[in-house]
């Protein structure tokens, strides 16, 4: 088997693996961006959703409802915060910061509750892998040229046999932007987003839109937290969750609050934490030159450093000034 | 008024019977009647703060009155929220236009009644098809799949009036709808209320301009300090008549202005050229002077590259070609602060947005360019005692009201007042060169006069000013010259007292040959 | 006599107004709901809230064996845990103030801790000449960490939260590749940095008989307060705080009044990175002496905004609310009931809630406001 080939479908399955998370709580961000409510608090969310999802994966051999009452765990969360940010007219930001506390809290609180230690116990059993029969079906039955891309660890199978997770992600990111774009209440939830009184005399319920919309962007980060603890890893513990919720806001902005863009942005981090992990500590850059065999040892952190960069570079160069929603992190205030 | 329901067998289209609404102990309605006949527009009269707006947000289920009732072509309606009033055929145009920037004018028009396929899918297509219809069947010229944010305020605001149209509306209120129009598109706005009329509708017209309701309106309701004046015919009074039951004395029309022999020049502007932010030249090959104890007024339609012109003498935008010169000095492309310093000071178009910080305090405020200057500061050390002084001072010369609002954030105090705390600042900076843009915009009858008033003085003490207004009134009785701004170029100049409105509407339109004088 | 008690009653008002209107009942308020939030939480697990509140203060103030009042335990926690917080507390609440949201402050203070530690590592110098050195290279990195941000938004529009967020990554990544260079590593496969020459050290532990002060008392608290002094005076009484203030709070009306707002945005981004950076580099000298490879971002630039919140914006709040913080980060791994030891989580849960109280506090206060003024609302 061809080791080049094996080595990006590895990094590239790495993608997969690392990317759904971001895109969960990315697409959350949108939601919850677009109606104009600004959500830091989407780490907290995430973390409440890795954990409820580890916690109930462990004590019930249902991946599937843990994964649904991690969202569920998210979206109470985000209820907290639409009760601060839409009813109380609360800072975003304050609030969103007083979540993220209120949820790692929570979180190990619990966990030390339930389990006498920081980390929960492995889930029974993780989300499936959707594919894995296929690709067993592929690689015996098709003709043996294309059987060998196809069967187990084939560059087919190592690449898309993956969570079904990931492919729910994917899924969502079309489904969002159907929402945004193509519905009635896309079209209002934008609107309030940009201009809450015009949308208000025009009978649309700013409040409930925003509520909504916070929830949404909860339940979201809660099963992108989910899909670290039943897909990615099969427990919890505190470090797991290390600032993906601000990066997957970070992919929000990148992509100038669009979902597609977000997904864009959610890739490229994910694609450099899969090279990361994957190259691990002694990845070298190895050719030869006037006969010469020349390796440059790459460390470990500048790979890191990456998708951090390019971020940056890419902003500098193309995006420039990201437009977001105009009335986003104000709150509404009826009556004048 | 006994008469009134004798005369119409039909029922009025709206009746409010004694409208009183509180804010806590504050009265904002005392007592208001109001009838309202199908077909007819109705003004109703009065200044800022009087209430009007009040009253039509009652209408509107914005505010639920205090004490009062409410009929709705004969039947007794209770109206506690816009969708209830939407239902009765009730629709508002804002004075501030409530639309999406990034929308489209269709999905301006539908937002908040969207016609759907299948339960969900937004159906774009025959929403425009709608759009298409409503605005041909009353003349109001529209493109539909235009963004707001790429046209002009007029069609802007006949996408309000269609929004209102759309949801089926028999009674529309217009809040002020005339205060960012130019004098062509007054024009079409009154065609439109006449065919609005004509079809049946009634039309309530919020204003605080005499001359509109002369022009259009039926009748007229006067509202004076919440409290309920009269109504009127329109054509029964004369604009005063109208004027001094707004107001409750007599109110001068015309501003007191000395004769004056102007003196040298202090701002040239010679061949000046620039882009806007979409890199359309806006300015092409602008001149003009403006000389000591003269007020040049510009007359034109917004959107002529009056905006550009200020924001390049003001240094917050480069031209690309071209000359400015201040008292001599060179002032091409410099900095705001260079341009302060060579003797341009302003009163900017938008107080909110470039005049005052709005969560500063007022004594703060009223120092913005100078507080790096002794006594205010030494060393970079603020010295309050000597800023509050200042405030102080200033509050009291220039009649800025609440008293002892030193303190108190800018935001606090009302438009007329802010505006009087950017021009105690202004003034006070005595420099060579005064520009005011819109400087009574959105101001009421006393607020206006006050600073016309202020205005004139700074001439007559021998300043230069120049003074941008999409009021042609304005410009006619303040300016000594009047130079017309047509698609980025002076094309028509002549004596304030030489010209006439007819002769500066033409030119305002483009018609006319370019002559410069 | 009607009229002297009018103008009394219009003062009492006043005051009332002054007070009610101000944060600060607010925030006490919000401390106390806070505690009875963990309290609740404790309840439900089990423990007896008063003995783990007792125990907690007993941690803060007292000697856990003799049960005197500890000028030891009082030194962890208003000196050596709390030092860092109250500057990056600082540096977020003078963000704020100038219309920016550091979220940076975490990456300005590993830069700053990475300067300060590689300076001690590689110059050789007398401790009068070294100590400041190692301050002022730190003070340097946040002044150009937070700069380049400010640079960047100035001059292409970058949104500075996204930057900031990348930054931290960066400033993390770039730490850990520094710990791990041969020159710096302190060798035989450990993962930290070589410690840093005595020269270099600011404790002052040693000045003092033993068991007074805590084992990392240093000096830097005396630049920290010094620190907080400056940026009052800062915000409050000159024109740099003026222009900075003006730009976060209406940049349009700045410029159009001749101040240069591009720079006022790099400058307040430089003195917040300075000060978070500056956090940093004391805790190498005086608390860590070497900088260890990180495994997850440590938050002290993060809890710096809560820091920030409780604090009010205000330098002086902010000082208050570092202190506070940095006894609860001290005493929350100290908490007991009987034998039994209270999972510290239940500190960011108290934390979480005081800030959520403070963040929804505004409607209260609003409430209260207006009905002290009598329901006028023009």
């Amino acid at each position: 088997m061809n080791q080049v080939l094996i080595t990006i479908g590895v990094i590239l399955n790495a993608t997969l693996m690392y990317t759904p998370p971001l895109l969960f709580a990315a697409l959350g961000s949108c939601f919850s961006e677009k109606s104009g409510v600004v959500n830091i608090g989407l780490e907290g969310m995430i973390v409440i959703g890795a954990f409820t999802g580890a916690a109930v994966g462990h004590f019930v051999d249902a991946p599937w409802l843990a994964f649904l009452c991690a969202g569920l765990a998210g979206g109470l969360l985000a209820l907290l915060h639409a009760f601060a940010t839409v009813t109380c007219q609360a800072d975003q930001t304050i609030s969103g910061t007083a979540i993220n506390f209120l949820a790692s809290g929570l979180s190990v609180y619990i966990c030390f509750l339930l389990f006498r230690t920081s980390e929960t116990m492995p889930v029974k059993s993780k989300l499936p892998r959707i594919f894995n029969d296929l690709f067993v079906w592929l690689g015996n039955n098709l003709p043996e040229g294309a059987a060998k891309l196809f069967r187990q660890n084939g560059f087919f199978d190592l690449v898309f046999n993956t969570y079904a997770s990931a492919y729910i992600a994917f899924l969502l990111v079309i489904v969002v932007w159907y929402v945004f774009y193509r519905t009635r209440f896309g079209l209002r939830l934008r609107a309030v987003g940009e201009h809450p009184r015009a949308a208000d005399t025009l009978g649309v319920n700013v409040t409930l839109v925003r509520y909504l919309c916070v929830i949404l962007s909860g339940i979201l980060a809660g099963f992108g937290g989910a899909s670290i603890t039943l897909a990615t890893v099969s427990a919890f513990r505190p470090t797991i969750v290390v600032g993906q919720g601000f990066i997957a806001i970070a992919a929000v902005i990148f992509g100038n609050f669009k979902p597609q863009g977000a997904m864009l942005g959610c890739i490229l981090f994910g694609f450099c934490n899969g090279l990361r992990v994957v190259l691990g500590s002694d990845a070298k850059i190895s050719f030869t030159l006037f006969e010469k065999a020349v390796n440059i040892p790459i460390p470990v952190n500048i790979i890191s450093m990456i998708p951090y960069v390019v971020t940056i570079i890419t902003l500098v160069l193309f995006v420039g000034r990201a437009r977001g929603p105009a009335a986003n992190g104000k709150p509404y205030i009826k009556s004048k | 008024m006994t008469s009134e329901g004798n005369e119409n067998r039909i029922p009025a289209a709206v009746e409010m019977r004694g409208i009183v609404k509180m804010f806590g102990s504050f009265k904002a309605n005392d007592g208001i009647n109001l009838t309202v006949n199908k077909g007819e527009i109705h003004a109703i009269l009065g200044e800022n703060g009087a209430g009007k707006s009040t009253l039509m947000n009652i209408l509107y289920g914005l505010y639920q009155p205090t004490k009062g009732e409410i009929f709705i072509n004969g039947k007794k309606a209770h109206i506690d929220s816009p969708n209830k009033a939407i239902e009765l055929g009730i629709g508002m145009v804002h004075q501030h236009f409530m639309l999406v920037q990034p929308f489209t004018v269709t999905e301006n028009i539908i937002l908040g009644l969207e016609p759907v396929k299948h339960g969900v899918r937004l159906d774009i297509a025959s929403a425009r098809r709608r759009v298409v219809e409503i605005s041909k069947r009353y003349g109001l010229n529209v493109d539909p799949d235009a963004k707001i944010e790429d046209i002009s305020v007029g069609m802007q605001q006949r996408v309000e009036i269609l929004k209102v149209l759309y949801r089926g509306a028999d009674i529309l209120i217009l809040d002020e709808p005339t205060s960012s129009l130019t004098p062509q598109e007054i024009l079409e706005l009154v065609e439109i209320m006449r065919n609005l009329t004509r079809e049946g509708k009634s039309v309530i017209l919020i204003t605080h301009k005499l001359k509109e309701i002369k022009e259009c309106a039926d009748k007229c309701t006067i509202i004076r300090q919440g409290k309920y004046i009269s109504t009127v015919n329109v054509s029964d009074v004369t604009e005063h008549d109208l004027a001094s039951m707004m107001v409750g004395r007599n109110v001068e029309f015309t501003v007191d202005k000395a004769p004056i022999q102007p003196g040298e020049t202090v701002l040239s502007v010679r061949d000046l050229h620039a882009r806007d932010y979409r890199k359309v030249e806006v300015l092409r090959g602008l001149s003009i002077d403006v000389r000591r104890g003269e007020i040049v007024g510009i007359a034109g339609i917004d959107g002529n590259g009056q905006t550009e012109l200020v924001e390049i003498l003001t240094g917050l935008k480069k031209a690309t070609h071209g000359s400015v010169t201040m008292n001599g000095q060179d002032a091409y492309n410099k900095s705001p602060r260079y341009l302060y310093e060579l003797g341009i000071s302003s009163i900017p178009a938008d107080r909110q947005k470039h005049g005052l910080v709005l969560d500063f305090s007022v004594e703060d405020n009223l120092l913005l360019q100078n507080i790096s200057n002794r006594p205010y500061s030494f060393l970079g050390t603020l010295n309050r005692r000597a800023i509050h002084a200042h405030a102080t001072e200033l509050i009291e010369k220039f009649d800025v009201r609440p008293r002892g609002c030193e303190t108190h954030p800018a935001g606090s105090l009302s438009g007329g007042n802010q505006q009087k705390v950017i021009i105690a600042r202004e003034v006070t900076n005595d420099k060579d060169l005064l520009i005011a843009v819109n400087p009574t915009r959105g101001l009421d009858v006393g607020a206006i006069e006050y600073v016309h008033r202020y205005i004139v003085d700074q001439r007559n003490k021998g300043k230069a000013v120049l003074l941008v207004s999409f009021e042609l009134d304005e410009i006619m009785s303040l300016s000594d010259r009047i130079d017309v701004i047509f698609e980025g170029k002076i094309v028509y100049s002549a004596p304030g007292k030489e010209t006439n409105e007819r002769q500066l509407g033409l030119m305002m339109a483009g018609g006319g040959e370019h002559h410069v004088g | 006599m009607s009229a002297k008690k009018q103008l009394e009653s219009r003062r009492l008002s006043r005051n009332l107004h002054k007070i009610v209107s101000s944060s600060f009942p607010y925030t006490i308020l919000s401390i106390l709901v806070g505690f009875i939030a963990g309290g609740i939480a404790l309840l439900i697990a089990g423990y007896n809230p008063l003995e783990a509140y007792a125990s907690l203060f007993r941690a803060i103030f007292l000697n856990a064996k003799t049960g005197k009042l500890s000028t030891k335990s009082m030194t962890y926690s208003f000196i050596e845990y709390a030092n860092p917080y109250i500057l990056t507390g600082l540096s977020v609440a003078f963000s704020f103030k100038t219309g920016i949201f550091n979220i940076g402050a975490e990456g300005q203070y590993i830069v700053g801790s990475l300067a300060a530690c590689l300076v001690a590592i590689f110059v050789k110098a007398p401790a009068w000449v070294l100590i400041p050195l190692c301050i002022l290279a730190s003070i340097a990195a946040g002044v150009l960490w937070g700069g380049i941000v400010g640079y960047l938004k100035v001059r292409f529009g970058s949104h500075e939260v996204l930057c900031m967020i990348m930054f931290n990554w960066i400033a993390f990544y770039l730490s850990n590749f520094i710990v791990n260079l041969e020159s710096v590593n302190v060798g035989g496969g450990k993962t930290w940095t070589k410690i840093i020459p005595d020269e270099a050290k600011i404790t002052i532990s040693k000045w003092f008989p033993a068991n007074v002060v805590s084992s990392n008392t240093h000096f830097g608290i005396v630049l920290t307060l010094i620190c907080v002094i400056a940026i009052w005076y800062i915000i409050s009484r000159t024109t740099l705080g003026y222009r900075l203030k003006s730009v976060g709070l209406n940049r349009d009306a700045a410029e159009y009044a001749g101040i240069n707002a591009n720079r006022c945005v790099i400058v307040s981004l430089a003195i917040s990175g300075a000060l978070a950076s500056l956090a940093g580099g004391l805790q190498v000298l005086g608390v860590n002496y070497k900088i260890n490879q990180f495994a997850a971002q440590e938050s002290y630039g993060f809890n710096g905004i809560t820091v920030a919140l409780i604090g009010g914006c205000n330098a002086f709040g902010t000082l208050l609310a570092g202190w506070f913080f940095g006894a609860m980060k001290y005493a929350g791994t100290r908490m007991k009931v009987g034998s039994d030891r209270v999972p510290k989580e239940v500190i960011d849960i108290i934390m979480g809630c005081i800030v959520f109280f403070i963040a929804i506090s505004g409607l209260f206060r609003a409430f209260f406001v207006r009905r002290i003024k009598g329901g006028d609302m023009f």
